[in-house]
């Protein structure tokens, strides 16, 4: 067991991966010499070589399209695209290919191919490097969306996303990177898709989150014990697959319900949330599901990013109206 | 290999890092006149023994009776739409002819003829047309990708899976098709900086078949030619008559070699037509006239290679029956397997999707399992 960052976790999943596994070929954009932007590829090229870690030229379809041609000719990518706000110079190839291609080819293909991107606010950083578009790659059927929140989950879920038949995005907060710490065992384990994980037990409200929003749900339910409000706080740990039991289970249980993401409020993620809530379970809610989220507009630069992105605050007052439903 | 600062490969024809032997010639490499008139030239070779001539011959004559046959299913609304390659018959039958049984071919969704080459199921083919299935052969059975529908996108996957062969060791070529329209998409831009960069064997083959729909080449591009856009990119840039199923398999095969010695990519362009409309939806003659169309008619690729065969003495009556009872038997034969083909189990949307779905997936698939029950109990 060893105390890591987020980006300490993902480093050494990469080498454990790529040690595992020689079909494994990393690519992307300052991979190699660099170690990419934030060292999450570091030392890779020193031990397997620049064959398999492959630096990009600066083009985000090149690194999505060619990682499906060398899936397809039976090796295993690892791209990294630098930010999930750059996705869209290749969403034509992440979406529209990388997606369907199992599905065009009637399932002949093998696309073992994973696309690691950092998104998330409040690091301060230029325009279009925080942007969080995950919902939009929900609505890319035969791509899985994973989204860690830990260091554990780090490790565990992108060995799981590497192993993993099918094409997925694994999205990395980059307000974590560094700031997110936790005990990370050493030996080989994954974390399985499609099972939230409930990071705080609580029996008043249940707040979902995923990726860096669980950390301010944590954070706002301390504020909410301090004021005798005892939360859940569900992390989704992935969107694509959805664990819809176990989200219905930990409103069910609690009867209400506040969802926190970092996307703009219409058609994101968490009105999938509520939709799934009221289907699942709409007798057990005793009152409407809260949505805390950026609001619908571009995001904005860092001067007033603050006032754009969900709070502890914000989270903790919704959490509060919610619970006083009557 | 030797490079130099300017990043072209100094053991390729031309004198050490100078670009200029990447040019394409003032006049694209052709063998065959329209009349059919051959003639030799030492630096494309001819290594086709007779057998092979008339291999080309056939495949040609083949390719345009199933175009065909295809084009009369659409007007009888058993395919939804279909995008013919008449015209075009010997850039592809050529192209494809010159590369090796274990190389790749990514093809966009006009290459009848590059298909039947590599003896993928034609019938199987017309599928992704008539809207039963997105595709139907193995690529792997036959070395040969699924037709692409968006422009350019499979220049990329031809790229990455030429980069992952050369990782494994084994010596393939990839072989790219996409149109003049397509050299204009970032696909093919990004797809060509990044092989050129990596030295990977792609061959980049485009058939200017003069239109993009509507719009006419210069409309496309202000390069001199489509092929000198390939030094941008560190490669060179060929052209040839893609008309002249000769001269286009001399270049595409020097092309190929090349590549599998691992002196890396190149681009062809392939001057050719367009003879039928873009797809039958389309109508041409809202953009070209057809006094166009009957001076392109004179290039017919198939009627000077049947000239050339018949000056050698390589053809005759009994080839002619033998070739034409063959078109028509695959012709017949495609028309039965795609005639009123059924969608088969409308259950295929969720297979393939993902390998093992969670999550609402199977509650989705269940919904149409009951719907169909109850529709069959209704029957």
């Amino acid at each position: 067991m060893s105390t890591m960052t987020m980006i300490e976790a993902i480093r050494a999943t990469l080498h454990a991966e790529m040690r595992r596994d020689d079909r494994v070929t990393v690519l992307g954009q300052d991979v190699g010499q660099l170690g990419g932007v934030f060292r999450a590829t570091a030392d890779l090229r020193d031990e397997f070589g620049s064959s398999r870690v492959v630096d990009m030229p600066l083009a985000e379809a090149v690194i999505a399209g060619s990682a499906l041609g060398l899936a397809a000719s039976g090796m295993v990518p690892v791209a990294e695209i630098q930010f999930l706000g750059f996705t869209h110079q290749g969403f034509h190839q992440i979406a529209s290919q990388v997606a369907r291609y199992r599905y065009r080819s009637r399932g002949r293909y093998p696309l073992q191919l994973t696309i690691r991107t950092p998104f998330g606010g409040g690091v301060r950083t230029p325009e279009l490097h925080s942007d969080a578009l995950e919902a939009q790659f929900v609505q890319s059927p035969g791509l899985k969306v994973v989204m860690p929140a830990t260091a554990y989950d780090a490790k565990g879920l992108l060995a799981e996303a590497i192993r993993d038949p099918d094409p997925v995005l694994f999205c990395e907060p980059l307000r974590g990177y560094r700031m997110v710490k936790g005990e990370v065992p050493d030996e080989d384990y994954t974390v399985g898709f499609g099972r939230a994980r409930t990071a705080r037990q609580g029996s008043d409200v249940t707040i979902v989150a995923w990726s860096a929003a669980v950390q301010m749900a944590l954070g706002a339910a301390d504020e909410l014990a301090r004021q005798g409000i005892d939360a859940t706080v569900l992390d989704l740990r992935t969107l694509v697959p959805l664990d819809v039991e176990g989200l219905a289970e930990a409103v069910a249980a609690t009867g209400r319900c506040v969802v926190v993401h970092e996307a703009p409020l219409s058609a994101g993620f968490g009105a999938e949330v509520v939709a799934t809530l009221q289907d699942e379970c709409f007798y057990d809610l005793e009152a409407p599901v809260a949505r805390v989220t950026a609001p619908d507009t571009p995001y904005p630069l860092a001067g007033i990013e603050d006032q754009y992105l969900p709070s502890v605050q914000r989270v903790v007052d919704a959490t509060i109206r919610t619970v006083n439903q009557v | 290999m030797g490079r130099t600062v300017t990043g072209v490969d100094s053991s390729d024809e031309g004198p050490p890092g100078d670009p200029h032997g990447w040019l394409p010639p003032d006049e694209p490499v052709s063998l065959l006149d329209p009349d059919g008139s051959y003639h030799e030239d030492p630096e494309h070779p001819l290594d086709l023994d007779d057998e092979q001539l008339r291999e080309l011959y056939r495949l040609m004559v083949v390719t345009r009776k199933v175009d065909r046959e295809a084009i009369n299913l659409q007007r009888q609304g058993q395919l939804g739409v279909y995008a013919s390659c008449l015209g075009q018959e010997a850039a592809q039958v050529a192209s494809a002819y010159a590369l090796g049984a274990d190389d790749w071919i990514f093809p966009s969704y006009r290459e009848l003829g590059a298909a039947l080459v590599r003896q993928v199921d034609a019938a199987g083919l017309l599928h992704l047309y008539r809207g039963t299935w997105l595709s139907d052969h193995d690529p792997y059975a036959h070395n040969f990708a699924l037709m692409s529908i968006p422009i350019g996108t499979q220049a990329l996957h031809a790229t990455g899976f030429a980069m992952g062969a050369k990782l494994d060791g084994a010596s393939i070529v990839t072989l790219t098709y996409y149109g003049d329209g397509g050299t204009s998409e970032g696909d093919p831009h990004e797809a060509m900086t990044f092989a050129g960069v990596n030295d990977a064997p792609v061959v980049f083959f485009v058939q200017n078949n003069q239109y993009a729909i509507s719009v006419p080449l210069d409309r496309q591009t202000a390069a001199p030619t489509l092929a000198h856009k390939a030094i941008g990119y560190g490669m060179p840039g060929l052209r040839c008559d893609g008309n002249d199923v000769l001269g286009t398999y001399a270049v595409t095969r020097r092309a190929v070699e090349r590549a599998r010695r691992g002196e890396g990519p190149a681009f062809i362009e392939a001057m050719t037509y367009r003879m039928e409309a873009h797809t039958t939806s389309d109508d041409p003659t809202r953009y070209r006239t057809k006094e166009e169309r009957e001076e392109a008619a004179k290039t017919d690729p198939i009627a000077r290679m049947k000239n050339f065969l018949t000056a050698r003495d390589l053809y005759d009556d009994e080839l002619e029956r033998e070739i034409d009872e063959q078109a028509q038997e695959l012709a017949t034969y495609v028309r039965d397997g795609i005639y009123d083909a059924d969608h088969g189990d409308p259950m295929e949307l969720f297979e393939h999707v993902y390998v093992e779905p969670e999550g609402h997936f199977e509650d989705q698939a269940a919904q149409l399992r009951a719907e169909l029950d109850s529709a069959g109990e209704g029957s």
